[in-house]
């Protein structure tokens, strides 16, 4: 993926990202600021069209905005004109749905989320966490193949994004979707990502990729348990670090050109 | 001199009736509610909170120098008055051989208005008959007149004179004073006085209130403005000439809006229709709709349309910049959700950008509403058959202040309740703005 700068330069955002995720994988992607996590997410949702190379899914490539993705994003992509109710059965209205027959799948929604007694709330009316729990809700009662998250706890407290992981957790195991979430959380990131992807700025690219427990193991339980599992540190430190000298990497780049 | 006594009046209404009311009614001046807790208030916008004590003795304020500048009905405090009543005064005049002698000037002074005003049968006042007074003797005789309030007479007091002017009688003295043409001498009553030419002026005493023509006491007003809804102004009621204006610019903006608000959103989501019609919206957006006065009744004449043109004109401009303004300001995240949802194109647009500009467009809605209402009654001074704008021209030209300070009132009113009207609308229909 390459951008043309309007001086005439350009910038290789994305180079030779090559990633193939099965059905039902739960993948975060983690990386500093400025390495392509957000680029990498807009051509998968198909936002952006690639330079090189293609997405395929389902056998077919990936032209542009679909709803077998779905996407949750970080605050403000509520439609705040509308109630939750009405919020969640947005994508069944599309097709075109009668609100008779989305009607039982986006109860049934709202109540997974924990939404069951703010269904005619207006949206504005919710706290950052009952927004993103709404998010959520719109985008399954799409019933997507494939969900998208652009930092979808980014915005939270600590305390509501503990609980958020645990339900985004539970959705996973409970839907079977496949989700890809970017975070730049790290604790975020091996909590939620059975694979874990940490990319490197400049190009953007894969610098190294994990395949974790935590994921499994927080399922149904207390992620503060998780915690405690012995791997859990040393694997946190060990990408700690490796972000942490790409951060300073790229300040000693800054600093020579400037 | 009126003007800095009003002035200084107003601001010694401010100041005193704070000063006062702040310590007999502390009750009302304590900040209410958790703004009490709050220990720094000045500088903390959200403390602040309208004195609605304040608000009220603020419109008494007005209406009381309003009564305090007229010769109002209303027994309120008042500045002193013009003179009115009769009066006398003495002059002397001299005959070339030295010879001398005193007449009497007694002067009448009414009423200004005296034609305005209606005696108990209906019928409009008349002006006073001169008092009548003896000639005396001499030969200078005694001179009866009427002058009206803040009038001048110059008094022809040789007229009834066994000598004239010409004849080299000459007025040396006023009340005994002696005085030179030209000269001027204070009495209780007024000024005396002698022209350059020696003769011998009046001019009654003003006091500090203003006269009808100026400034109508506010029961004058109220009663002209009944009249105006019985008997009409020009042919038209009051009802009449509000209800035009009033359709003019409902008309305009919802052609304005009608139009403006399409292009707007297409200039938000077209490269073509952007760059079509850039060109023609900053072009047109500074050019004041006053300045299209002329051409629109060159074009289109004085009547309805050239007035509902002008006017669309005025809105359209500001529609479009606020509908397209409305569809910038969509958060790219809410439209990258609804593709992702499976949304249309033109269910993008029906669903989410023109829920989302709604409140840009509300706010446009209110100055375009503003302006056309400011456009309106100008474009019915320079030229209309009926309208609030053209009753208060066509008043001015009659001298009829209080018809003019009726329209001001009336058009002051309704633009304040448009703003309202469209306030509520929008909270109404955009309960989330400004809380998102």
């Amino acid at each position: 993926m390459r951008f043309d700068l309007p001086n005439g330069g350009h910038v290789q955002a994305l180079k030779n990202v090559t990633l193939d995720i099965k059905s039902g994988e739960l993948m975060s992607v983690l990386g500093p600021s400025g390495c392509g996590k957000t680029t990498l997410l807009n051509i998968v949702a198909g936002f952006l069209a690639p330079t090189e190379g293609k997405i395929m899914l389902n056998g077919h490539e990936v032209t542009g905005p679909h709803p077998e993705r779905g996407m949750v994003f970080q605050q403000g992509a509520l439609f705040e004109w509308m109630n939750v109710r009405d919020n969640v059965s947005f994508g069944p209205d599309m097709k075109g749905m009668s609100r008779k027959e989305s009607a039982e799948n986006v109860e049934h929604l709202l109540d997974i989320v924990g939404l069951q007694d703010f269904k005619e709330k207006a949206v504005y009316e919710l706290s950052g966490g009952m927004q993103q729990r709404v998010a959520l809700a719109r985008c399954l009662a799409n019933d997507p193949d494939v969900i998208l998250m652009d930092e979808p706890l980014g915005a939270l407290d600590a305390l509501t994004r503990e609980k958020m992981q645990s339900l985004v957790l539970d959705l996973w195991k409970d839907t079977g979707k496949t989700i890809i979430l970017i975070t730049h959380s790290v604790e975020e990131a091996l909590l939620l990502g059975e694979r874990l992807l940490v990319m490197a700025p400049r190009p953007g690219r894969v610098h190294k990729e994990y395949r974790l427990p935590f994921a499994d193991l927080g399922v149904g339980n207390d992620l503060r348990d998780v915690k405690k599992h012995k791997d859990y540190n040393t694997t946190r430190e060990e990408i700690l670090e490796m972000i942490w000298n790409m951060e300073e990497e790229i300040m000693g780049r800054a600093e020579e050109s400037a | 001199m009126t003007g800095i006594l009003v002035l200084a009046l107003y601001v010694g209404a401010f100041f005193g009736s704070y000063l006062i009311l702040s310590r007999l009614l502390q009750r009302y001046f304590a900040r209410e509610g958790f703004n009490k807790l709050k220990t720094v208030t000045f500088g903390d916008e959200s403390a602040v909170k309208a004195n609605r004590i304040a608000s009220f003795l603020s419109v008494i304020t007005v209406f009381f120098l309003w009564v305090a500048f007229t010769n109002s009905a209303i027994p309120l405090p008042k500045l002193p008055g013009p003179f009115d009543g009769d009066v006398t005064f003495t002059y002397t005049a001299t005959l070339p051989d030295g010879a001398t002698d005193d007449a009497d000037v007694t002067i009448r002074v009414f009423r200004e208005d005296i034609q305005q005003t209606l005696d108990e049968d209906g019928n409009p006042g008349r002006e006073p008959p001169a008092p009548e007074v003896e000639p005396g003797d001499g030969f200078a005789k005694n001179d009866s007149l009427t002058v009206a309030r803040y009038g001048f007479k110059v008094i022809p007091v040789w007229n009834n004179d066994d000598v004239s002017k010409s004849d080299g009688s000459k007025i040396t003295h006023l009340n005994g004073q002696p005085v030179e043409p030209g000269q001027k001498i204070t009495i209780a009553e007024g000024t005396i006085g002698l022209t350059d030419k020696g003769t011998p002026t009046f001019e009654p005493k003003t006091g500090l209130r203003m006269a009808r023509l100026y400034l109508p006491a506010p029961e004058v007003v109220l009663e002209r403005f009944i009249r105006l809804n019985q008997e009409g102004y020009q042919g038209f009621t009051l009802w009449e000439h509000t209800r035009y204006s009033l359709q003019r610019v409902l008309l305009g903006f919802l052609f304005g809006a009608l139009i403006g608000i399409p292009i707007g959103y297409a200039m938000g989501l077209t490269n073509w229709s952007r760059g079509w019609f850039d060109p023609i919206v900053e072009f047109m957006r500074p050019v004041p709709p006053l300045a299209l006065i002329p051409l629109m009744i060159i074009w289109f004449g004085i009547g309805e349309l050239s007035k509902v043109i002008l006017l669309f004109l005025a809105a359209l401009w500001i529609m479009i910049i606020a509908a397209r303004s409305g569809v910038s300001g969509v958060a790219i995240s809410k439209v990258h959700a609804a593709y992702s949802l499976g949304a249309s194109k033109w269910q993008i647009l029906s669903r989410v950008i023109v829920p989302n500009s709604l409140p840009e467009i509300f706010t446009g809605a209110r100055v375009a509403m503003g302006v056309c209402w400011g456009t309106v009654v100008a474009a019915e001074l320079v030229a209309a058959e009926v309208g609030l704008g053209k009753m208060i021209v066509v008043a001015s030209k009659f001298q009829l202040t209080d018809i003019v300070l009726v329209g001001i009132i009336l058009i002051g009113i309704i633009g304040f309740l448009i703003d309202v009207g469209v306030r509520a609308l929008e909270n109404w229909l955009v309960p989330w703005k400004g809380r998102v």
